[in-house]
């Protein structure tokens, strides 16, 4: 019974992180762009998702305006600042990145300060759940079925809408949308603000489970690169494939070996990326 | 037959890197014309419609299109004035359906809708459901040309349309370009294929490392059979 419990646990997570991921993955299908400023915009929603419930706004406001906010913050950077260095190679991507990411970092330890802080779910979801012999919090179930729900709208916006087709064709060629008269810059922005919005909505709704602080942002970081890895880059299906098993991965170790569940989950992406090196859902 | 000059390229220069690939490159496309581009692999024809179509920004040079200048502008905005290319690669989105393909090109404006190009290429809505990669090599090509049509062309820009495809399809092909005039959009086409070229084209240019050398109507051209053999090397039949 533990091990369901520990599967139900590690669902919530998996599905967070497959919103944290999948929005990191469409970013590099679409702009061969390495994002390591991913992070900084999950910490970022966490923040902005503490700062409006301590300001008395309700959380079912904070939430969705702390990603709204993310996504315009991410949009207007990529403009003024990502835009410059998609056509150099990897290694400026990671340095301009890593850089962006230190710098949110610092921005929030100024502003907010060092240690964190709590951010209690909302009032309807703060109690627990009864599942046959244990509790189970509402809120985390909560936090499934939204994100279940978030995950299958995604699916239809990429896949079944005009604007899906758009984002796709654009990642296979930008020159050919352009001779189509498609502003492939513009296409970029837009996706790169829902790709970070995603993520600062992963942080908003992990704050109440976790709390706020500030290296949340790259420990989220490495755990959707390696979402991103293990599901193929690029690929939705992946990253929500990817997402729930390092997520229910992560869960069971929580109770079988504490001490490795990290070591667990980068073994296996590096024997995911030996057996299948462009990942599960990968595509060439 | 032919109006006024729909598309008037001017000394357009063209660079890949420090080589130096269009050298003054200068023709005329006017309102109801087929104009050809001819020479030799390397002479400069493809990267002549890049230039035009703003893939390959011209360094020098004018690109006048209904009297405005759009060379510089950047590719998105020239397809948008209705200045099309059909490139040699076809474009199709491999990740796409044929229908999604189609559907991502239609703008509001055009004379063609989904249900003219259906009947126009039948084939197309027999293979609306499969993906772009998995057309042959003549359905690829219709649907490119498709969508250049959803798009609202006011001149259309053909890259070796007919390049490795059947007789029967190059048959079809032809029939439709020569359509696509009569409905009133003007066509630049480079091709290969003479016989395609002549039994299409109103004028034809010849390019040598990337200059116009020649320059003639199609019936002069015709009669020509020393400036085929000179700038092709192709011996008259």
């Amino acid at each position: 019974m533990t091990y369901l419990f520990q599967i139900l646990n590690g669902l919530g997570l998996g599905m967070l992180y497959f919103l944290l991921a999948v929005g990191l993955s469409i970013i590099f299908g679409l702009l061969q762009f390495v994002n390591f400023a991913h992070g900084a915009f999950y910490l970022l929603g966490a923040y902005l998702a503490y700062e409006g419930v301590e300001r008395g706004l309700s959380f079912w406001v904070a939430m969705p305006l702390a990603a709204l906010v993310v996504a315009v913050l991410a949009g207007l950077t990529e403009r003024l600042l990502l835009r410059r260095v998609y056509k150099l190679p990897h290694t400026f991507h990671i340095l301009v990145t890593v850089g962006l990411a230190l710098v949110v970092q610092e921005l929030v330890i100024i502003l907010w300060g060092p240690l964190g802080g709590n951010v209690a779910p909302p009032e309807e979801l703060s109690g627990v759940m009864i599942l046959g012999d244990f509790v189970y919090p509402e809120y985390r179930l909560f936090v499934i079925g939204f994100t279940a729900i978030l995950a299958a709208g995604l699916w239809w916006l990429l896949d079944r809408t005009r604007l899906g087709a758009i984002v796709r064709a654009g990642s296979e060629s930008p020159s050919n949308m352009a001779l189509l008269g498609y502003d492939t810059l513009r296409i970029n922005t837009a996706v790169f603000a829902l790709g970070a919005g995603l993520a600062g909505l992963a942080g908003a709704l992990a704050a109440p489970i976790r709390g706020v602080e500030p290296f949340m942002g790259v420990e989220a970081l490495g755990i959707a690169f390696v979402v991103v890895v293990i599901g193929g880059m690029g690929s939705y299906a992946g990253a929500l494939a990817a997402g729930i098993l390092v997520g229910v991965a992560q869960s069971l170790m929580a109770t079988l070996w504490p001490e490795g569940a990290r070591l667990v989950i980068y073994l296996g992406m590096a024997g995911i990326i030996m057996a299948m090196p462009r990942g599960l859902f990968g595509r060439a | 037959m032919s109006g006024p000059a729909a598309l008037s390229v001017e000394d357009v220069h063209g660079y890949y890197g420090k080589s130096h690939i269009l050298q003054g490159v200068s023709l005329e496309v006017r309102a109801g014309e087929i104009v050809c581009l001819l020479g030799r692999n390397g002479a400069g024809k493809t990267s002549t419609l890049k230039a035009i179509s703003g893939l390959l920004p011209p360094r020098g040079g004018r690109v006048r299109f209904h009297d405005t200048d759009v060379a510089g502008w950047p590719a998105h905005r020239i397809a948008r004035a209705g200045l099309t290319l059909v490139p040699e690669d076809r474009g199709i989105f491999s990740l796409l359906s044929v229908e999604e393909n189609l559907r991502i090109a239609v703008r509001r404006g055009s004379p063609w809708g989904m249900a003219e190009i259906y009947a126009m290429f039948p084939r197309l809505e027999e293979r609306r459901r499969n993906g772009g990669a998995q057309l042959s090599g003549g359905e690829q090509q219709m649907l490119s040309i498709a969508r250049a049509l959803l798009s609202g062309p006011k001149l259309l820009m053909l890259d070796e349309p007919v390049e490795g495809l059947a007789p029967v399809i190059v048959e079809e092909i032809v029939a439709q370009i020569r359509a696509i005039r009569d409905a009133g959009v003007p066509i630049l086409l480079v091709e290969q294929n003479l016989a395609v070229c002549t039994s299409l084209a109103d004028r034809h240019y010849i390019l040598e490392l990337g200059r116009v050398a020649y320059a003639a109507g199609n019936a002069e051209f015709k009669a020509d059979d020393a400036a085929r053999d000179r700038f092709l090397g192709v011996k008259a039949a």
